[in-house]
């Protein structure tokens, strides 16, 4: 497995490693024939290969090769950088190296994973190699810059998610500030009547850590406001907030709710968002009893103050606390904070996009949010399930995965939709004993008690019927089937098409990212996977964590999840903030670039290209040349790319080593 | 020729978007030609045209260069950057004999494995179509020409045509 050379050609030595990753790389690369040809290679003391490169044997290997062969460069071709090139930089440390002495060749991600040809892609890890030994010669001995932290953290969004991280992190006395862009915190929970698989009542859980964020002496709560824009880095965030005006005072509304019976409108006659319309409200509300902050709210589009400004203010007038201001405008904060969690929630699928489950054309075409706040005790009709035209439901049927396992629309399962239909089926039937029939591809029941939910429905008399409903039609073919709306479904099953008659149907929407999701996660400088939910560093093994250090993400902005994984995750992301904040400094890698100043003949190319504002001119006049605040420069090299005379160098990314890189990859 | 023809395509790849969606398709185990040979950059902007124009002389059959797409760079604006160079280099590789198809600029994400494995399949298929472009060999032979012209100066003889050097 070991193969030795002993030269010295005037070259720094390099020490070369291949690893088999198990059958891996080894499976499709001829590692034995790679390390034979690395051993001729110029400057090559010593190359080796391994079965794994990464586990502790390996890692001992090369730092013991280092000390016994003098070597003074090390190149490891295994798997992606992204992934282990942290590892064998301490591996090198341990050997007496500097760590960016230092190349990875990435031979699995780039090559035996994807490709078959095995002479082919072993062709092409031996040009790879070539090129990072080649490269490696030019490599400088670099030190990481640390830069504090600051110990303030932004959590956005002030769902279950949001609330969960933002008390985890002030109970460990970090100062957090908590931004919900709506009037109260709460989210998605705060509509539901109850939930699943416990049947315990969503208030009854939610309200509390509510109060407690209100009431916490470490959480600054700035609801009704939006992050506008984000600058800086890991540990050093500068972030803008906007504050959208109430025209209440926050401070001085005790949320008594005088000023919404004294309104001028004496009936409730606006559109209710929190209800999902199915409720009316006044221009001055507050979006449900213990909505928090319990401060209430005036709506500038309806509310004749602020539209004509000829309104005789008595809900003004009936408050004592004087807390009303008409004259409120919106404001813009700075705060500066060392870690952003992102939990900027989901939105549910619009049903309309379906037209024929006849959702918006039949008045009985509920979606499941809507049937969610007609269950719901504190809900517009206080918890009784009754129809747009006032009836009551006789057969109610629930229709799965409208909008998720579908290539029309939504190709992932939602996760919660099997769950919350079963748990809307039970308690249509306890409000109603009307006949409940869910129609569903697949039941999917996969959590802690969730398939001993399911068996206790399918024993309640709940009727299940397997298969996608094709449609929802008032097109009666009976007299049975007269006046109501009649489900059209295979029976998959049974192996027919049935018609089933009912008064009420429930399409349960599934989740998806929220419509501003692309322009926030451009805000904050992260990614999106395909289907637009924010894009996790690691699928299995940094869930939390983003390409941007120091944002981290929870709960339904990431995938679609339930409730008990969605605080699981708002944890996780708190004590990844706390991780970076404790540890008090962070840091940078230090691909930086510097400018070599008997070089640079002043023609500030570079200036106005550097997005960070990061170079300027050293003195005025003829002479001047340019300068990197190394502080401010992130890396990118961009300057690098411009400058004319080449006297730009970015560490670890120079002109030498990148044409090194291009000779070794081209060498025949 | 009796050997296949087999192109040579050097990539580089930026960091956060294209090397990560590279990363991506490999651990979907998506399959693609091998003839592509990845040099990672932090950023799109980190490519001077002189990379693109050195991996050619070198011998490269074609050039691929990934960034983020348009507004997601990790450095704010990288790659608009480096849209502004190649669309330069684009035209000055024309008048060079490096016509359309040997250089492709690509937006690929980070999540978009199946991109890369379209587009290094895409280029290679470009490629072999396109043949050799064997800049090493035309380099030797214009130089091979300059000699002999110059030998041919050097023993005072007649002059077959008037030179343009």
């Amino acid at each position: 497995m070991t193969g030795n050379t002993e030269k010295h050609d005037g070259l720094p030595r390099v020490g070369f490693y291949i690893c088999h990753c198990g059958t891996n790389i080894a499976g499709t690369i001829d590692v034995a024939d790679v390390r034979k040809y690395a051993e001729g290679l110029p400057g090559v003391a010593i190359a080796r290969d391994y079965k794994y490169m990464c586990s502790d044997p390996g890692q001992e290997m090369i730092a013991a090769d280092i000390k016994k062969h003098k070597l003074e460069r090390l190149v490891v071709a295994a798997c992606s950088p992204n992934l282990h090139e942290e590892t064998f930089r301490k591996a090198a440390a341990r050997g007496g190296l500097n760590p960016f002495y230092f190349q990875m060749v990435n031979i699995r991600e780039h090559a035996s994973w994807v490709h078959t040809d095995k002479l082919a892609a072993t062709r092409k890890v031996k040009d790879l190699s070539r090129a990072a030994i080649a490269r490696v010669r030019f490599h400088h001995a670099l030190d990481k810059q640390r830069v504090p932290v600051d110990p303030n953290v932004l959590v956005v969004g002030g769902g279950i998610a949001g609330i969960h991280a933002a008390l985890t992190l002030a109970n460990a006395g970090k100062q957090v500030t908590l931004v919900e862009k709506e009037a109260t915190i709460g989210g998605h929970m705060a509509l539901f009547d109850k939930t699943f698989p416990t049947l315990d009542c969503a208030a009854c859980i939610l309200t509390p850590k509510m109060s407690a964020v209100k009431s916490h002496p470490n959480i600054k709560l700035w609801t009704y406001s939006e992050v506008e824009k984000v600058e800086g880095y890991v540990g050093n965030y500068k972030v803008q907030v906007k504050r959208k005006p109430r025209y209440v005072d926050e401070d001085l509304c005790v949320g008594c709710m005088e000023c919404i019976d004294a309104c001028v409108f004496k009936e409730p006659k606006f559109r209710d968002k929190f209800n999902q319309g199915l409720g009316k409200r006044k221009p001055v509300y507050i979006d449900f009893p213990q909505a928090t902050p319990k401060v209430v709210l005036v709506d500038p589009e309806t509310c004749i103050q602020l539209k004509t400004g000829k309104c005789k203010k008595s809900c003004a007038e009936v408050c004592d606390r004087k807390a009303f201001n008409f004259e409120q405008k919106e404001k813009i904060e700075e705060i500066k904070v060392g870690a952003i969690v992102l939990a900027t929630g989901f939105k549910t699928y619009d049903a309309g996009r379906d037209p024929n489950y006849g959702y918006g054309r039949y008045p009985g075409v509920y979606t499941a949010l809507e049937v969610e706040r007609l269950v719901n005790a504190s809900g517009p009709t206080s918890g009784e399930v009754v129809l747009r035209d006032g009836k009551h439901p006789k057969a109610v049927g629930i229709v799965h995965c409208v909008g998720s396992r579908d290539d029309k629309s939504n190709k992932w399962c939602s996760r919660v939709c099997c769950m919350y239909s079963l748990k809307l089926a039970h308690l249509i039937k306890e409000h109603t004993g009307a006949e409940v029939y869910n129609f569903y591809i697949d039941m999917r029941a996969p959590g802690k008690a969730y398939e001993e939910f399911y068996d206790k429905l399918l024993s309640e008399g709940v009727h299940f019927v397997r298969g996608r409903v094709s449609d929802v039609t008032d097109w009666a073919m009976t007299p049975e089937e007269e006046g109501r709306l009649v489900i059209r479904v295979e029976d998959t099953l049974a192996g027919f098409v049935r018609r089933i008659p009912v008064d009420m149907v429930v399409l349960s929407t599934g989740l998806e990212p929220q419509a501003d999701a692309q322009e926030v996660r451009r805000r904050f400088n992260i990614g999106c996977g395909t289907e637009g939910f924010f894009q996790e560093r690691h699928p299995k093994l940094a869930p939390v964590n983003t390409f941007t250090e120091g944002v981290f993400i929870a709960g339904g902005c990431q995938a679609p999840r339930d409730i008990p994984d969605t605080v699981a995750q708002a944890g996780a992301a708190a004590a990844e903030a706390l991780a970076l904040i404790d540890a008090g400094f962070v840091e940078l890698e230090p691909n930086t670039s510097h400018i070599a100043a008997e070089e640079c003949s002043g023609c500030k190319t570079c200036v106005p290209l550097c997005p960070y504002s990061a170079i300027s001119m050293e003195k005025a006049g003829e002479n001047a040349k340019a300068v990197i605040n190394e502080v401010l420069c992130k890396g990118c090299g961009v300057c690098a790319a411009a400058c004319p005379s080449g006297s730009i160098k970015q560490n670890l990314f120079s002109d030498d080593e990148i044409f090194s890189e291009i000779e070794g990859v081209l060498t025949k | 020729m009796t050997e296949k023809f087999e192109p040579r395509i050097v990539a580089f790849f930026c960091n956060w978007c294209t090397y990560t969606a590279a990363d991506l398709a490999g651990v979907s185990r998506l399959k693609y030609a091998p003839n592509v040979r990845v040099i990672r950059v932090m950023c799109s902007g980190r490519v001077d045209p002189q990379f693109v124009l050195d991996a050619f002389a070198r011998g490269a059959d074609g050039v691929l260069l990934g960034g983020c797409h348009p507004g997601d760079c990790h450095y704010a604006e990288g790659n608009y950057k480096t849209l502004r160079r190649m669309r330069m280099l684009e035209r000055m590789l024309k008048g060079m004999g490096i016509y359309d198809g040997r250089f492709r600029l690509e937006w690929i994400s980070g999540a978009e494995g199946d991109k890369v494995r379209a587009v290094v399949n895409e280029i290679t298929e470009k490629v072999r179509a396109l043949g050799p472009l064997d800049m090493p060999g035309k380099f030797k032979e214009w130089d091979k020409e300059i000699e002999e012209l110059e030998a041919h100066i050097n023993q005072g003889g007649p002059r077959k045509e008037k030179l343009h050097v």
